[in-house]
């Protein structure tokens, strides 16, 4: 192994402790104390949590309801993006952004913007009342349907963004290769397309998959009698229980990493190097005219409006007074008050500040932590030893929130032999470790990304002009790899200032975030008051979003 | 006759001498296609005679390209229609044209490996298994790459993906292959190589070919006939030494090698074989055989001949077409030098082999021979 340049050593000591802290000592505590009852080792956790029928059920619901979601998500997500990929028309890039909004709503407001349109006292199924004269609700938002029907409106996007940056990637000299060789249309798209698309379908098959396995306010809200593991194991916790809810952790942890593994596996065998074909791809033109294209802009109009339809409904209902709208279709009366109280009461403006404060701090360590893991995993060093950190660095996102936040306070709820008589269950900064290790994998695989595609011989020219490390760091490395970090930073961020799942099972009255003031709201049915939150929230991601964009220009 | 299957099989039965008047294998007439704002092709009309290796030559963007897809039919022409063994193929959608294409990047299908990308328009074609197996190994062993057929194709070279992308072409046995400038990825030892081997498959198949390039010594070296192709304009057909020796415009002399350019206007001609001409600069009498199309008297036009058809050379001055000049540039490469000289404002480039004791700043007299300087189209 070639010898480590002293200045990766304090990178390298860095992350051992991180990785250690974070990722490996939660993880093992976690799986150790299934194992253990009374100091003892046994499986009888497992032998009885696995002979529960709801146990059980919950399981095969989790599975279920994912695979479904990842069947519904890719029938929406792919023709979406075959539809903005291939045709031309006017606003198409305001639809196709439009389109890929659901990805930065937060779940618990997506969810309950889903409430407020479609649930059974929702505005449609209110509009289906007076419209036909009904006695009661046309239906009611609960249980498999309801699961579903939300996971693919949340869930899609990631069909429709990598469906279309794989068709982008497809030289449309293939095809032609293909219609040359004799193939006609059909045949083009089943030979040739699709087997190319694999690699971005099976990747969004999994992220759906992942994502609705870790689901949670979903089936909090609207799930009825559906349990599924997320929800049990907040249950379990609520009750007391903490050995079932550790044991089921650790079973959901299993899944969803088994699933990731399973992918990779597969993806290697499925990976053909773009790099086999010289000279410039020919980009497919797109279609500006015809019958098919006009059938297709009034399709992803049309889409485009009803996935903003929710939004619009949150909107909409942050405008109504509490209390007032009991049976009719719209919200009769219309105030400011929500936001009033949003923007000015204490126990709001806290919330607030909390959620900034926190997912700030989160964003901040995961763009420096970022940089240290990119530098040593694109450096030089043994393959060996860098697949085991890419991989420890992937574990917290692999697994579901509930289990990350279940671990960490395991492992830190108690005087631990990591941090001496130091609790960290009950302080502030629980949460901020917690979104920090749930999003700086998305920072350092933006980081990664970015930083492997730079020449090597830059920072080589760089040294032979005399640079010193910090030099060619701040002017070759960071301006290069500048908006790709910034991007990454800023979707954690984004994300961190909506998290639910794993805020809910941990946090104290000194850290509460938006999302759990949102779900209070929810509960004494201030529905105006939890969309008015919401629609702060989407403002302040929004904004976020335009800052992103103006940093990423600062620096070239 | 089907244009997927129905073609002769030209690999058993070349096709001999015509007994009868056939008409050609291929003509395009009045082509045209605009993208946008721009005019790619413009009134393009040609024909390919079967058995022939026909070369589409001129610089990039001079619209060859558009031209060959549109005979693939994976650009639909504005205006023209194309025809195919006297039958008219303008909108025949490409995969029912029959056509073998190589492209420049390859386009070979990473997913699959040597043997599915060969076997691809056999199996579009229906073709059993026996019969595909069979034909995928002969067209592999035409490129000779017999036992690559398992190959993954990022593991094959630049010079082995190009000669897949041969066989997967003429695996579906075409009877007009077309070629996107195949060889430009190729470094250049192993472009000449493959030129020559290239040749001679085609020849050997008796198949016709339509290449695209924009490098003029392989179209000379490859081409039985060549349409030069300037700015979306068909500017002239001919055989390579036609075509070198007899530009006939002005765009095709100045893209065809080096050339002297002079301009010059018309005097009125002595007889009907010999024209003179006056040149701008230097008021020189030129004199030249009579070409059928005489510029009009008193109007500029341009004169041409190559740099090694300019002799140089002492003594006094006798002949036609002779006057002194001043040399004023030496350019030693080898077997040949470049002379450059001055004959009272015009300049002139001269390829010889020896300078004939000749230095920068002496006397020397210049000699355009007759049979050598062509007069050019203006377009």
């Amino acid at each position: 192994m070639p010898r480590l340049p002293s200045s990766r050593l304090p990178l390298l000591l860095i992350s051992i402790v991180v990785l250690t802290y974070g990722v490996v000592y939660p993880t093992v505590e976690l799986v150790l104390s299934s194992l253990q009852q009374d100091g003892r080792w046994t499986l009888s956790h497992y032998t009885s949590v696995l002979s529960q029928s709801i146990v059980l059920e919950s399981i095969f619901a989790s599975v279920g309801i994912s695979l479904l979601s990842v069947v519904g998500s890719a029938l929406i997500g792919i023709p979406l993006a075959f539809l903005f990929e291939r045709f031309s028309f006017p606003g198409q890039r305001v639809f196709a952004a439009l389109a890929a909004m659901p990805l930065v709503l937060p779940p618990l407001v997506g969810t309950v913007a889903f409430i407020l349109l479609c649930g059974e006292s929702g505005i449609l199924a209110r509009l289906m009342q007076s419209a036909f004269n009904l006695q009661t609700a046309p239906w009611s938002l609960q249980g498999w349907t309801a699961l579903l029907l939300f996971h693919t409106y949340t869930m899609y996007p990631f069909f429709y963004i990598l469906t279309g940056a794989g068709l982008r990637r497809i030289d449309a000299g293939l095809a032609e290769a293909a219609r040359v060789l004799g193939a006609n249309r059909a045949q083009v798209m089943y030979r040739v397309v699709l087997p190319q698309l694999t690699p971005s379908l099976l990747a969004a098959g999994l992220l759906t998959f992942m994502t609705s396995m870790a689901s949670f306010s979903a089936p909090l809200l609207f799930g009825g009698s559906v349990r599924v593991l997320t929800l049990e194991i907040f249950t379990a916790r609520q009750r007391g229980d903490t050995t079932l809810a550790v044991t089921e952790t650790v079973i959901l942890g299993v899944i969803s990493l088994g699933a990731l593994l399973l992918f990779q596996r597969y993806e290697g065998t499925r990976k053909f190097a773009a790099a086999a074909m010289k000279g410039a791809p020919r980009t497919q033109r797109r279609i500006t005219r015809g019958r098919a294209r006009t059938v297709a802009v009034i399709l992803s109009v049309a889409f485009s409006i009803i996935l903003f339809l929710p939004i619009a409904t949150l909107l909409l209902v942050s405008f109504a007074r509490d209390g007032q709208w009991t049976t009719q279709t719209f919200p009769p009366t219309y105030t400011l008050a929500n936001f009033t109280k949003v923007l000015t009461d204490p126990y709001a403006s806290e919330a607030f500040t909390n959620s900034l404060l926190m997912s700030s701090v989160a964003a901040v360590a995961a763009f420096v932590w970022s940089f240290c893991v990119a530098t040593l995993v694109t450096g030089k060093g043994s393959r060996a030893w860098k697949r085991l950190l890419s991989l420890l660095v992937l574990v917290p996102w692999a697994l579901p929130g509930t289990v990350v936040a279940i671990s960490i306070a395991e492992a830190y709820g108690k005087p631990s032999l990591f941090l001496g008589s130091f609790v960290l269950v009950g302080t502030f900064w629980i949460l901020p470790v917690i979104y920090f290790l749930r999003f700086m994998p998305l920072v350092v695989r933006a980081v990664q990304s970015n930083m492997e595609q730079l020449d090597p011989v830059l920072e080589q020219a760089a040294a032979s002009l005399g640079a010193r490390w910090w030099r060619r760091l701040t002017r070759i490395t960071l301006p290069l790899v500048w908006p790709g970090a910034v991007a990454g930073t800023l979707l954690a961020f984004v994300i961190a200032m909506g998290e639910y799942v794993a805020s809910v099972l941990v946090f104290v009255p000194a850290n509460r975030p938006v999302s759990i003031a949102i779900a209070s709201e929810l509960r004494n049915f201030n529905l105006g008051a939890a969309a008015a939150y919401g629609v702060v929230l989407i403002a302040i991601i929004g904004i976020s979003m335009l800052v992103a964009d103006k940093l990423e220009r600062w620096h070239s | 006759m089907d244009p997927l299957l129905g073609h002769r099989n030209p690999w058993k039965e070349p096709i001999g001498c015509a007994e009868t008047v056939m008409p050609p294998l291929l003509s395009l007439n009045n082509l045209s296609k605009r993208f946008g704002q721009t005019s790619a092709v413009v009134d393009v009309s040609l024909d390919v005679e079967r058995g022939e290796f026909f070369g589409l030559l001129g610089p990039s963007g001079c619209g060859k390209t558009t031209t060959l897809r549109m005979i693939a039919g994976l650009e639909e022409p504005d205006t023209g229609t194309i025809s195919y063994e006297g039958r008219n193929f303008t909108g025949v959608a490409p995969e029912r044209r029959g056509f073998g294409m190589v492209f420049q990047n390859y386009a070979l299908f990473p997913h699959l490996n040597v043997f599915e990308n060969v076997a691809f328009g056999l199996k579009a074609r229906h073709k059993t298994r026996t019969e595909t197996a069979e034909r995928v190994a002969a067209a592999l062993d035409l490129v000779q790459l017999p036992g690559y057929a398992g190959r993954r194709i990022d593991e094959l070279s630049g010079g082995q993906q190009q000669r897949v992308a041969i066989a997967r072409a003429i695996a579906i046995e075409p009877a007009l292959l077309l070629f996107d400038e195949p060889l430009s990825n190729l470094d250049v030892g192993l472009r000449e190589e493959t030129r020559g081997e290239l040749r001679e498959l085609v020849t050997r198949l008796g198949l016709t070919a339509v290449y695209v390039t924009h490098d003029q010594e392989e179209a000379f070296a490859l081409c039985d006939r060549i349409a030069v192709m300037v700015g979306g304009h068909l500017r002239q057909t001919g055989k390579p030494r036609e075509l070198y020796e007899q530009p006939s415009q002005l765009s095709v002399a100045r893209f065809l090698g080096r050339n002297n350019l002079i301009k010059a206007v018309r005097l009125s001609s002595r007889n009907a074989t010999v024209a003179e001409f006056k040149t701008l600069e230097g008021e020189h009498t030129l004199r030249l055989r009579a070409p059928e199309h005489l510029a009009p008297l008193n109007q500029p036009c341009y004169l041409a001949i190559r740099p090694e058809h300019v002799e140089i050379r002492k003594g006094p001055v006798s002949g036609e077409n002779c006057f002194p000049a001043e040399l004023r540039e030496i350019n030693f490469a080898g077997a040949t030098s470049t002379v450059r000289v001055d004959a009272k404002g015009l300049a002139l480039e001269a390829l010889v082999l020896r300078p004939n004791g000749l230095d920068v700043g002496d006397s020397c007299l210049v000699q355009l021979p007759i049979e050598h300087l062509s007069l050019l189209q203006n377009e």
